[in-house]
């Protein structure tokens, strides 16, 4: 025979189990409202594609030492520095690619940041300079020096690409992977060819920079691959000017 | 004895230091070139006139130790390339009466600065730095990218990573001189400018020479290479063409001085 008390009892469990039930049950709806509605406030949707533009790449060629402009249509943020480093991934991913013209393996993973930053008036500088035609006149016509003009001209017609053209003149640090100097190849040419296409790109399609720099794992390094210097500032704008120099 | 001695020495010793000071400030050559710095500000860098008679080149062979340098394509370091043929080419200038100093003469390892300190310590009319490569095709010359010192004042305190500034007009005339000779030996030359740490910091009329495997000039780009780096009869015709090509510096710029006043 069950008490009263006890039958009392097991009533007053069985109501509070079905109200922690019910509780439980609630919550657990609560989280996962709140868990959507956390999901729909992420940036889930798609990111908007910037509109494709014209970029200028001077491409560096190992087999008659020339950088050619070419004109190639990507889709290009409007922040420089996001810009600086989408161009230099394209310039890159052509010499990553199967019979590059100078082929260099690292592609766009190879430029971690470019950073553009005001130039200082008394920055010391160092002229990379296109390669001269012959000095006493008597080899071929190097394809580089009209490459060269050509690409200035091709600078000189494009709109500034960023408001701060107006600012003054910017200096571009390019940061390169240590992956990417660690595969590229070492020679003079090599290493010369790839630090000019990069500052010769950079200045065609951002006006504004004038001097480039680099770093490698965001530390400065001496040479690229045992060469070319590494410590030193690259004019960019000013490499046709030295031109006049050649005896 | 020992107490009369020291006031004594120390007294001969003042005399003699006395004599060597006055000597010193007495000295015409010291006196005059003090004078002619202070009376043309305007001269150029003046680098050393050639002498026929003391004509200096300096070989640079590239990397060593353990800095072997591009691989080529026989499997051999550049570092080995480089040496031999900065051996070949010290024979072929001894024998041409030119006296030549080697940054290296074994497999060592030189730092780029002690590289530019021996040229340097050289005063050098010919700074010859080599290297190897398999990319590309011909004889690469490379002159410094650093623009003219603009003042002699500049090129009197030169920074050492600048120190080429005040010759890039004289090393500029040499890789003129070594284009053409090449050239005149069939081979396909290319000039450019770029920044070499080593080359940066030398006094002298500098030039950097990459070679490549050959190509016959006046080829179609593309066309594969007609000697390979491991070619001793490549070698051997790279090594002649610039002795020749320094020969005729050295004869030029004999006659340079002649015409000198």
């Amino acid at each position: 025979m069950i008490s009263r008390f006890q039958t009392v009892l097991f009533c007053i469990l069985l109501a509070a189990s079905i109200a922690m039930g019910a509780v439980l049950w609630h919550l657990r709806e609560r989280a996962h409202q709140r868990l959507v509605a956390g999901e729909d406030s992420a940036p889930t949707s798609a990111p908007q594609v910037a509109p494709a533009e014209q970029a200028t790449l001077l491409v560096a060629n190992d087999a008659d030492s020339s950088m050619l402009a070419q004109v190639q249509s990507l889709p290009l943020p409007q922040d420089p520095g996001a810009r600086a480093r989408a161009i230099l991934g394209r310039l890159l991913d052509l010499y990553a690619a199967p019979n590059a013209t100078h082929p260099v393996p690292g592609g766009a993973a190879s430029v971690t940041q470019v950073f553009l930053l005001p130039v200082q008036a008394d920055s010391p500088t160092s002229v990379p300079v296109p390669l001269p035609s012959d000095a006493r006149g008597e080899s071929k016509t190097n394809p580089h020096a009209e490459s060269r003009r050509a690409h200035n001209e091709l600078a000189q017609t494009q709109p500034a690409a960023s408001p701060a053209a107006a600012n003054g003149p910017e200096m571009a640090v390019v940061n390169l992977t240590s992956a990417f100097v660690a595969s590229h190849p070492s020679g003079i040419e090599s290493e010369t060819l790839t630090l000019l296409s990069i500052c010769g790109t950079l200045h065609a399609n951002l006006p504004q920079v004038t001097e480039v720099r680099f770093l490698v794992d965001g530390r400065s390094r001496p040479t690229l691959a045992g060469h070319a210097d590494l410590t030193r500032t690259y004019l960019a704008a000013e490499a046709d000017n030295t031109e006049a120099q050649h005896p | 004895m020992a107490n009369l001695d020291i006031p004594h020495s120390f007294a001969v010793r003042s005399r003699a230091l006395r004599l060597w000071v006055v000597i010193l400030v007495l000295a015409p050559g010291a006196g005059a070139s003090r004078l002619a710095h202070a009376q043309s500000p305007a001269a150029p860098p003046a680098p050393a006139a050639a002498s026929p008679a003391r004509f200096m080149v300096v070989l640079d062979a590239a990397h060593g130790g353990d800095d072997t340098g591009a691989k080529l394509s026989d499997g051999k370091p550049e570092k080995a390339f480089t040496l031999a043929l900065s051996v070949r080419l010290r024979s072929l200038l001894g024998a041409r009466g030119m006296q030549v100093i080697t940054t290296r003469e074994s497999d060592a390892s030189v730092e780029l600065n002690r590289r530019a300190e021996i040229a340097n310590h050289a005063n050098a009319q010919a700074c010859l730095s080599l290297h190897a490569s398999e990319s590309g095709t011909g004889i690469h010359l490379f002159v410094s990218s650093l623009s003219p010192a603009p003042s002699p004042e500049s090129a009197r305190f030169t920074a050492w990573k600048t120190a080429q500034a005040a010759w890039v007009t004289r090393s500029l005339a040499l890789a003129g001189v070594l284009n053409s000779v090449l050239l005149h030996a069939g081979m396909n030359v290319t000039l450019g400018r770029t920044s070499l740490p080593a080359v940066d910091s030398m006094a002298c009329p500098a030039v950097a020479i990459e070679i490549a495997p050959e190509s016959a000039p006046q080829t179609t780009v593309g066309q594969p290479p007609t000697a390979e780096l491991n070619d001793p009869a490549y070698q051997a015709r790279v090594a002649e063409a610039l002795a020749a090509a320094l020969l005729e510096w050295r004869t030029d710029a004999g006659r340079t001085e002649a015409t000198q006043p």
